[in-house]
């Protein structure tokens, strides 16, 4: 009998298998699935940078564009894709490909070497001014919202580990002596610099200090606490610790409120929504997305065991985007959080 | 049958893994805004859903030197399931009703909903996995209804 199962569930799981593998992968597909909602429909960017500028295409060699897909940019909102194949990584450079009539450029490994010494003081010169004194490089995300889309591309972000994994030095070589038209990026030959300079960078981009993060810690999902108060003095108490921070409470609601009919909702479940208009659009230039989580909110509610409040805890929810920056502004809004329910409640 | 079972919780894990746990997911749909959000109440309908309230984030974008002004979040659920997970999970409900948040991008449009990986190490009743499952692959498939609606 157990044999029997068995050969079945080889088969079964060969057959899994080889079914995967028999279907050749669609590029365009797969990129509109993974990669448009922040490149672009045709890689022109949005949230994320626009993939289809031809200096771009011309300079970034497909092991570039294979690895970025594998290590992403931790902190810099581009996610790693390790669930697909490798075959479907393929079909996803083959489409970008497709943006530009140029080949592939190929590198070698071989290291360049460059005074480290020389190129940090071009560097410091030269480019600190976009890529940021630890070549962090620049604030906000893609074009939406986060900045005007006449500038189109976010100076990167050089001693990122997802980017020093995948770029070559040869293709860091290459992209400073091209440049880059239609970014911020000039040829450092425009800058009067020479191939040895090229080296020199290079170098000092290898020893920039990488962009170490703290360990993700386990943030619980929720704020919560308890009130001493009734029911309508916590709620009262909650308004005046919202307006006291400068909030403005926007609506209040039951949370059943649009799933039963009037006069049926439960009161004892109830929501405060509140916001500040200048919090609202630093957040949503740093990321976004982040307005999937806004405006603020509250619920107050009544339990078994008394009043209570809870909100959604950001620290928590900072790690869904993948946004270094956008942890500073979570921080700042958990604390928040904490005062006005310390103060509903103490 | 021991065997099997092993196999069986092999098979799924490396399903599960090559499905990739995403924390949050996006498409673009090549629609302006409006009809977009026409296509994604249409969809979270379809999914057998009530929509309760659309929620503007956008009130003085504009002012303050924003290209767009267009960026909402939609509220929906099903009221049986709102009832009974917020009564019996206290610590969920400020994550309900669901929601899914859209916003302008120069003519198209982004469409964007949270998965449920961040709170599944916080809520391990069983009941509960099933929901977060049932809900994710419910918010993907309104997604890619939008995503693809023309």
């Amino acid at each position: 009998m157990n044999t029997r199962l068995i050969r079945l569930f080889a088969v079964f799981t060969l057959l899994a298998m080889g079914g995967a593998r028999a279907a050749a992968p669609d590029g365009e597909s797969l990129y509109q699935q993974h990669c448009a909602a922040c490149h672009g429909s045709d890689g022109s960017g949005g949230v994320g940078i626009p993939l289809n500028l031809p200096d771009f295409l011309a300079v970034a060699s497909d092991d570039y564009l294979r690895n970025t897909l594998r290590n992403g940019r931790l902190g810099r909102v581009m996610p790693a894709f390790p669930m697909l194949s490798e075959a479907q990584v393929d079909a996803i450079i083959h489409t970008i490909r497709g943006w530009s009539d140029q080949p592939a450029p190929r590198y070698n490994d071989k290291p360049v070497q460059g005074d480290a010494g020389h190129g940090r003081q071009l560097f410091t010169q030269h480019c600190v001014a976009c890529h940021g004194e630890h070549g962090q490089g620049g604030a906000g995300t893609g074009v939406t919202f986060s900045r005007p889309r006449e500038a189109p591309i976010m100076a990167p972000a050089l001693n990122n580990p997802g980017f020093q994994r995948s770029v070559s030095d040869a293709m860091l070589k290459a992209t400073l002596l091209r440049g880059r038209r239609g970014t911020p990026m000039p040829s450092i030959k425009a800058l009067g610099l020479s191939e040895r300079d090229a080296d020199d960078l290079v170098a000092w981009l290898r020893q920039l200090p990488p962009d170490e993060r703290p360990a993700r810690t386990n943030e619980e999902p929720i704020i919560r606490m308890e009130s001493p108060y009734s029911f309508e003095e916590t709620l009262d108490n909650l308004k005046k610790a919202i307006t006291a921070r400068n909030f403005r409470v926007i609506r209040e609601q039951t949370l059943n409120n649009g799933f039963v009919d009037p006069g049926k909702e439960d009161r004892r479940q109830y929501i405060v929504y509140f916001c500040s208009f200048s919090f609202l659009n630093e957040a949503l230039s740093i990321d976004p997305r982040v307005g999937l989580f806004l405006p603020c909110r509250v619920t107050l509610q009544e339990t078994e065991n008394g009043i209570e409040l809870v909100t959604i805890n950001p620290e928590n929810l900072s790690h869904l985007f993948n946004n270094s920056e956008l942890d500073k502004a979570c921080a700042r809004m958990h604390r928040l959080y904490v005062e006005i329910l310390e103060e509903a409640t103490l | 049958m021991k065997l099997l079972r092993s196999g069986l919780v092999m098979l799924l894990l490396v399903a599960s893994w090559s499905s990739g746990a995403q924390d949050l997911y996006m498409v673009r749909s090549q629609m302006a805004f409006p009809e977009t959000m026409i296509a994604l109440q249409k969809a979270i309908r379809e999914q057998g859903y009530v929509l309760s309230r659309v929620q503007r984030v956008d009130i003085g974008l504009k002012k303050s030197g924003f290209k767009t002004d267009r960026y909402r979040v939609v509220f929906f659920g099903k009221p049986e399931q709102i009832e009974q997970y917020s009564k019996r999970y206290r610590d969920l409900v400020p994550y309900l009703p669901l929601k899914i948040a859209i916003f302008a991008e120069g003519d198209e449009t982004l469409v964007l909903a949270s998965s449920f990986q961040h709170l599944r190490p916080y809520f391990t009743q069983p009941e509960l996995e099933r929901q977060f499952d049932a809900w994710e692959t419910d918010i993907q498939r309104i997604l890619e209804q939008v995503r693809l609606s023309e």
